[in-house]
């Protein structure tokens, strides 16, 4: 029984080396949904996000274009944006603190000041209000 | 080997040309992907600094040069720039703390490439070379000058240099020999009588003196390493040659460095630096202050006059990205300080922002160790190296000198 017990402890802590182990080489999940448009976490909008510039370099200050529409595949002209983001794996934020410069056209917004100073799995958040609601959307990316 | 039997001497042959064979050992195309963007080539250009009209005048590099070497920009005409920042030591002082004047709370930094970083001093309290250059000089620990004193030794010694490259000088008579916002209270007291046209003069001059200074700290470059060699011939896909070749030891530091030991999430890039700031639970020095480092300086470079945003910038307010998009109150800038280049690093010790850890072995401990930061949050999250594995890393930095 002390035997099985030991065993038991034993199979624990090497199970908790493991899990810190693969927390600590962390590839991305290999789930990890990467789509550039999708519904918003409410449903409120249609939210789609592109670098302005491909590929995106890791160090240079950049910009996404953010285009918010309705489900119904009309433009949202008057919305406000909110910008977060970080590495999930890593537990820190964005080294920089980027800023929607406004609508300019179609539903379509200039986010400024985007800065990705490492390489691996990045978020980027954004919070979006208009009379339509308030809601948010999340991306992911791989550098 | 003398007396060694076939059998033992065929094995230790065999392990022999193992090890070579690790030498050239092939990297997977993740590998290679991340050995690639370490290599020198991978710097670009220098950007322009739409702050400093002058940051890439040859003549402007040529006066910054003079200034940096001459110690008459001190209050005792005994300390110049390069006091510390030692041209024959890679423009730094092998000190744990800098000394001027007097001894500061941090570790004098390299100078190669710096102008490739967004932030300046380790905490990141200036956003160019220029506004950085400013503060040694009327710092009381360091040059512990003032700023009518340098627009006056400007007259005398650098007049035809300085209207050269900025235009006439400001009529100085009149003006009290020693007087500044920062300096001893007598200069203080002297300067509040200046009247305001002749302060902004004043802060022409002196902004102008960090102009040069910063445009001769551009032309202080990285040299190719070992390293870039090895790093480039992997890339082509050609047999790294002659001191190009790596040992199985520096390939297998290597291997660490951009895999499990994680050094390259914040050592990226060709200057092995995200040129950003950290948490790292560097241990506080005794006798100093406790250090918040960047939690403390993002009010400074708001506030100072120099910045990319004030009245001596030659920015356009829009042009000033790095402050404009600048993270301002985030719990993880506590204690935080910037990601030095790794470039030149293992001769270059004692390490961390007031040399607090004396070896390359005890920064690998250290970040094997992950100890709690005295303030703040560190990021370290322990990697547990073998000896083998930290002499590995130790001989790979030296690869970068």
């Amino acid at each position: 029984m002390r035997k099985w017990l030991l065993a038991g402890v034993v199979l624990a802590a090497l199970a908790v080396v493991v899990v810190v182990a693969v927390r600590m080489l962390m590839p991305p999940p290999d789930d990890l949904d990467l789509a550039r448009s999708k519904p918003s976490d409410g449903g409120t909008y249609v939210v789609s996000v592109e670098p302005e510039a491909e590929p995106v370099e890791r160090g240079e200050l950049h910009a996404w274009i953010v285009t918010v529409a309705l489900p119904d595949g009309s433009a949202v002209a008057d919305a406000e944006l909110t910008v977060d983001g970080g590495m999930p794996q890593h537990g820190h934020g964005l080294p920089t603190a980027p800023a929607s410069a406004g609508h300019i056209g179609d539903g379509r917004y200039r986010v400024e000041g985007v800065r990705f100073n490492m390489g691996g799995w990045w978020v980027l958040k954004f919070g979006i209000s208009s009379p339509a609601g308030d809601d948010t959307a999340e991306f992911n990316l791989v550098l | 080997m003398i007396g060694m039997r076939p059998l033992p001497l065929l094995i230790v042959l065999l392990m022999a040309l193992a090890l070579q064979a690790c030498s050239r050992e092939d990297f997977s195309e993740d590998e290679k992907a991340l050995i690639g963007q370490l290599r020198l080539s991978q710097l670009g250009p220098l950007k322009p600094d739409p702050s400093n009209a002058v940051a890439d005048d040859p003549r402007a590099a040529a006066f910054g040069e003079a200034l940096f070497f001459d110690t008459g920009f001190s209050v005792d005409g005994t300390v110049s720039c390069a006091t510390c920042h030692l041209p024959e030591r890679q423009f730094q002082d092998d000190r744990p703390l800098a000394r001027g004047i007097g001894t500061t709370d941090r570790r004098t930094m390299p100078l190669a490439g710096a102008s490739h970083g967004q932030w300046f001093f380790w905490d990141g309290r200036k956003d160019s070379l220029w506004a950085q250059a400013l503060g040694p000089m009327e710092d009381a620990r360091e040059h512990a000058g003032n700023r009518v004193a340098f627009a006056h030794r400007v007259e005398r010694a650098y007049r035809d240099e300085y209207e050269a490259v900025f235009g006439p000088l400001p009529v100085l008579s009149g003006l009290p020999d020693e007087a500044s916002p920062l300096g001893t209270a007598a200069q203080q007291e002297a300067w509040d009588r200046i009247g305001d046209d002749r302060k902004t003069e004043i802060d022409i001059v002196f902004s102008n003196l960090g102009k040069a200074l910063a445009a001769f700290q551009r032309t202080i470059v990285h040299e190719e390493t070992r390293f870039d060699r090895f790093a480039e011939a992997v890339i082509a896909g050609r047999r790294p040659e002659g001191d190009a070749e790596f040992n199985s030891l520096e390939v297998e530091g290597l291997k660490l460095f951009i895999g499990k030991a994680n050094c390259i999430d914040c050592h990226n890039g060709p200057r092995f630096t995200d040129e950003f700031f950290h948490n790292t639970g560097v241990p506080a020095v005794a006798g100093l202050a406790g250090d918040r480092g960047r939690a403390q300086a993002v009010e400074q470079v708001l506030a100072d006059p120099f910045n990319c945003m004030g009245p001596y910038s030659d920015a356009k307010e829009e042009e000033c990205e790095e402050l404009r998009f600048m993270v301002r109150d985030s719990p993880e800038m506590e204690g935080a300080f910037k990601t030095p280049s790794l470039r030149g690093a293992a001769n270059r010790l004692p390490y961390m922002h007031a040399g607090q850890i004396a070896t390359l072995e005890d920064v690998i401990d250290h970040y094997s160790a992950a100890p709690a930061a005295p303030g703040g949050q560190s990021e370290l999250r322990g990697v547990i190296f073998t000896d083998r594995g930290r002499a590995a890393l130790v001989a790979l930095l030296k690869t970068l000198d």
